[in-house]
């Protein structure tokens, strides 16, 4: 990368972003069809799936929301299920922070309301290459997520409307198998292997236990937060006995 | 083709409560500093939440149990597979819904 710094100045860094984001919109554009598919077949208009892909942005989160409001929902349970499963957000937003400490608190909320599992492992995968992010490469990664994301969702919602029954073509196992990717991703990113699957066992056997007993959307809060305090107990655990 | 007012507080809610966490550690983390044990803890948050989706998805319907063995549950050893394999999210996407199909078809 020779003359890297001279050029710096005139470097198109918003572009540079949007060709980051290339690689992971074949990811966003099927998994975003499958939503559009299962939103618009739990009955949304196209205008609610519109709004939903604008407002909320979230892929796992617009699931449960489609599964959830085919059934008598109450928003509050909806919301409080989509504020834990997008709790994970909080520590993306985080561990970017120090990145953005001179950026305008304007840029640092667009950064931060269009963060996602993808956008933010290309994001600290950059910034551990390069040390740095630039505020515009980052808008430029975001942006091209956003717009990749509505897109897939309403083609999805489009065409899904001619898609008699997209459980056979297995459409809704895009979202479990979502989870498993991010979960084995992120396991593999942290050295702490025998924690994360002691935390994993738990969270799984609780959530079930607490689905049966409550109900599944309480039953993964529950489970949640238990599996985070026997993890952070394990943790303290191991540390008093190194010492 | 219009917004029923019940879908609209729905998607409002779930927004706001995504919005949240996704903005203020950016916008205060410069000024403010989470306790090390909150941190710790928010750390295990990702994997146990994670977890509990996936066995809810695999072992759970209705909210009652499965009976026995299913197609998904062979899915999702495929896709764990695939995802420790590969690293790859649309990867592991991929497979596991491509197995589905398959599966599905098959019996």
């Amino acid at each position: 990368m020779n003359g890297n710094i001279g050029i710096a100045k005139g470097r198109n860094w918003f572009l540079e972003g949007v060709k980051a984001c290339l690689p992971t919109l074949l990811g966003y554009f099927s998994i975003g069809f499958a939503a559009g598919i299962v939103e618009k077949t739990a009955g949304l208009s196209l205008l609610e799936i519109a709004l939903l892909c604008l407002l909320l942005y979230a892929g796992s989160a617009q699931f449960i929301l489609a599964g959830m409001v085919q059934t008598a929902f109450s928003a509050v349970a909806v919301a409080v299920t989509i504020f834990f499963v997008n709790l994970r957000h909080l520590l993306f937003s985080a561990a970017l922070a120090p990145y953005f400490r001179g950026t305008k608190p304007a840029e640092n909320f667009t950064i931060g309301a269009l963060l996602t599992d993808e956008s933010f492992g290309v994001a600290s995968d950059y910034a551990s290459r390069h040390g740095a992010i630039n505020e515009k490469w980052m808008h430029g990664l975001n942006v091209t997520a956003y717009l990749g994301w509505f897109a897939a969702n309403m083609a999805g919602a489009l065409i899904g409307q001619y898609i008699e029954s997209p459980t056979a073509w297995g459409m809704d196992f895009a979202l479990p198998a979502m989870f498993i990717g991010l979960l084995v991703m992120q396991m593999q990113s942290r050295k702490e292997l025998s924690t994360d699957i002691t935390v994993a066992v738990v969270a799984a056997v609780a959530a079930v236990l607490f689905s049966l007993l409550v109900s599944s959307s309480v039953g993964v809060i529950l489970a949640t937060v238990a599996a985070a305090t026997f993890g952070l107990g394990v943790e303290r655990w191991k540390s008093a006995r190194k010492s | 083709m219009e917004i029923r007012p019940e879908i609209l507080i729905v998607i409002l809610a779930s927004g706001i409560v995504t919005l949240l966490p996704r903005v203020l550690p950016l916008m205060v983390l410069s000024r403010f500093q989470l306790p090390q044990v909150v941190a710790d803890w928010l750390k295990h948050v990702p994997v146990a939440v994670m977890s509990a989706l996936i066995a809810q998805s695999l072992f759970l319907a209705d909210e009652k149990p499965v009976a026995g063995p299913t197609l998904e549950m062979a899915a999702a050893l495929v896709s764990f597979w695939v995802a420790v394999k590969t690293r790859s999210l649309l990867g592991t996407v991929v497979a596991g819904v491509a197995c589905t199909m398959a599966l599905r078809w098959l019996f």
